[in-house]
C-alpha cells in the first residue's frame, strides 16, 4: 500500500493505482475525455490534470497516467489545475463544438466564452475509439495515420476495413460525434433539431467518423447513401 | 504486380522478426514506394495489424504511398536555409521542373521535397539532388544544375546506366567540407 495526500485528505491506494482512480475512488470528480476504465490509460486529452508537489515545486500532470507514489501530494482543484482545465475546454469547444458531451463539461466548468479561431471539427484525437476497437473488439480496424497536424484515424487507406465487424464500438465511445442536442428552443416545446440534423459522422471515409457501411447507429442514415451516390 | 508480389513475400518470410519500418523500407527502396496490394499481403502473411502498417507508412516522410520519381530532389526549409533564401530556390526548382512540393513530374523521372533541415545548416541553401548535397544554392545555380541534370537525363535514359556504373551509384552522398 502506498501512501499519499489527496486534497489533504491522507490516503492508501494500491501500487499501481493511477491517481484518477485513486481520486475517484475517494469521491472526487476529475473531468476526463479520452480515459475510460475499460481501456488503457492514453493521455491525449489532458483535461484530467492534476497538480502534485507543493510549492515551486509543484506541478500539473495528467492524473489518468501518473501512478500513485508514495508520499505525494497531489491536488484537484487548485487555482493552477481548474485554469487550465478551463483554457483546454475552451480550445476544445474551439474545435469541436457539435459534441455534446464537450459542451456539458464546459458549463460544468464555467467556460463561458471562446477566444480561439472557430473550427468544424468533428474529431479531437482522444484515441478512444481506435482503443476500443483494438482492445475491447480485437479488431484493430482503425487507427492513427500521419503525424503532427496532419493527424487523423482512419481505416487503412481510408477505405472500409475489412477487419471492421460492424460492432458500432467505436461510435459508441465516441466523445465528440454525437448530435448535438440544442433542447427546445423557445417557440415550440418541441424541439426535433436531431430529426433535421444531418448527421455529423456519415461524410466519407477520408475525413470521417463513421467507418460503419451501413451505418447500423443512425436510422436517418439515407444522407449519406445519397452523398455517396452522386 | 502477381507475380513480384510473391517472390517478394518469399523473401519477407525468410527473414523473421524484422520490425514493420525494416520491412517497409525494403519495399520502399524497391519499388519507391508502397503498393497497396503488397501491404496488403504482407500483413496477412506476417499476420501484423493493416492498420499498424498503414500507420506507421504515414507516419515516415521517408515512406510513400504513391509513386515517386525516379530521381529525388529535396529541398530544405529549415531555419538556416530558410533565412537564407531557399524560399526562391524551391520556387525555381517548382518552376523548372513544372511540380509543386511532394509531387513527381508526369514522366516519374523526378519529384520534389521539401524538408525541415538536412543536417547540414552551413551550407544553407541546401538542395539535395539523389543524395548529393548542393550548398549555398542561389536560383542561378540550381537552374544550372537541373539543366545539366536534365539534359544528362534525356540522353542518357538515367545517369547510371550508361556511364557504365552499376545502378544507383549516382546515389552516393558526396559532402564538401563546409
Ligand atoms: S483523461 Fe487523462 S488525459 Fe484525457
Ligand atoms: S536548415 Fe537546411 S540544412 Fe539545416
Amino acid at each position: 500500500m502506498l501512501n499519499l495526500t489527496l486534497n489533504g485528505l491522507e490516503i492508501s491506494v494500491e501500487k499501481g493505482t493511477t491517481l484518477l482512480e485513486a481520486a475517484k475512488f475517494y469521491g472526487m470528480e476529475i473531468p476526463t475525455l479520452c480515459s475510460d476504465e475499460a481501456l488503457s490509460p492514453y493521455g491525449a486529452c489532458r483535461l484530467c490534470l492534476v497538480e502534485i508537489g507543493t510549492g515551486n515545486h509543484s506541478r500539473l500532470v495528467s492524473s489518468c497516467t501518473y501512478p500513485a507514489r508514495e508520499g505525494l501530494t497531489v491536488r484537484t482543484h487548485t487555482e493552477r489545475v481548474v485554469q487550465a482545465r478551463k483554457l483546454l475546454l475552451e480550445l476544445y469547444l474551439a474545435t469541436c463544438p457539435s459534441s455534446k458531451t464537450i459542451q456539458d463539461m464546459a458549463s460544468k466548468l464555467g467556460v463561458t466564452k471562446v477566444r480561439f479561431k472557430q473550427k468544424h471539427e468533428e474529431c479531437i484525437l482522444c484515441g478512444l475509439c481506435v482503443r476500443m476497437c483494438a482492445e475491447q473488439m480485437q479488431g484493430k480496424a482503425i487507427g492513427f495515420v500521419k503525424r503532427g497536424i496532419k493527424r487523423r484515424i482512419t481505416a487503412p487507406f481510408a477505405k472500409k476495413s475489412e477487419d471492421c465487424r460492424l460492432c458500432g464500438g467505436c461510435m459508441y465511445i465516441c466523445p465528440a460525434c454525437q448530435a448535438r442536442c440544442q433542447g427546445p428552443q423557445e417557440k415550440s416545446p418541441i424541439c426535433n433539431a436531431c430529426l433535421n440534423l444531418s448527421a455529423p459522422c456519415l461524410d466519407y471515409f477520408e475525413e470521417a467518423m463513421c467507418y460503419m457501411d451501413p451505418c447500423v447507429a443512425c436510422e436517418l442514415g439515407t444522407g449519406r447513401k445519397a452523398k455517396a451516390q452522386s | 504486380m502477381e507475380e513480384r508480389t510473391k517472390t517478394d513475400l518469399e523473401n519477407l518470410k525468410k527473414q523473421n522478426g524484422s520490425s514493420v519500418v525494416s520491412l517497409l523500407q525494403e519495399v520502399q527502396e524497391k519499388y519507391n514506394y508502397l503498393p497497396e496490394e503488397l501491404l496488403r499481403e504482407i500483413a496477412k502473411e506476417r499476420n501484423i495489424p493493416l492498420m499498424d502498417i498503414y500507420s506507421v507508412a504515414t507516419f515516415y516522410k521517408a515512406f510513400s504511398l504513391s509513386p515517386k520519381g525516379k530521381h529525388k530532389v529535396v529541398t530544405c526549409s529549415g531555419t538556416a536555409c530558410h533565412v537564407r533564401g531557399s524560399e526562391k530556390v524551391t520556387r525555381e526548382i517548382s518552376r523548372t521542373l513544372g511540380i509543386e512540393s511532394g509531387h513527381t513530374t508526369e514522366d516519374g523521372l523526378y519529384s520534389l521535397e521539401n524538408v525541415s533541415c538536412l543536417g547540414a545548416c552551413a551550407l544553407a541553401p541546401l538542395v539535395v539532388i539523389d543524395g548529393e548535397y548542393h550548398g549555398s544554392m542561389t536560383s542561378a545555380k540550381i537552374l544550372e544544375i537541373l539543366n545539366g541534370h536534365t539534359a544528362g537525363k534525356k540522353e542518357n535514359g538515367c545517369c547510371c546506366h550508361d556511364q557504365g556504373k552499376k545502378e544507383n551509384d549516382c546515389r552516393q552522398v558526396s559532402l564538401p567540407r563546409a
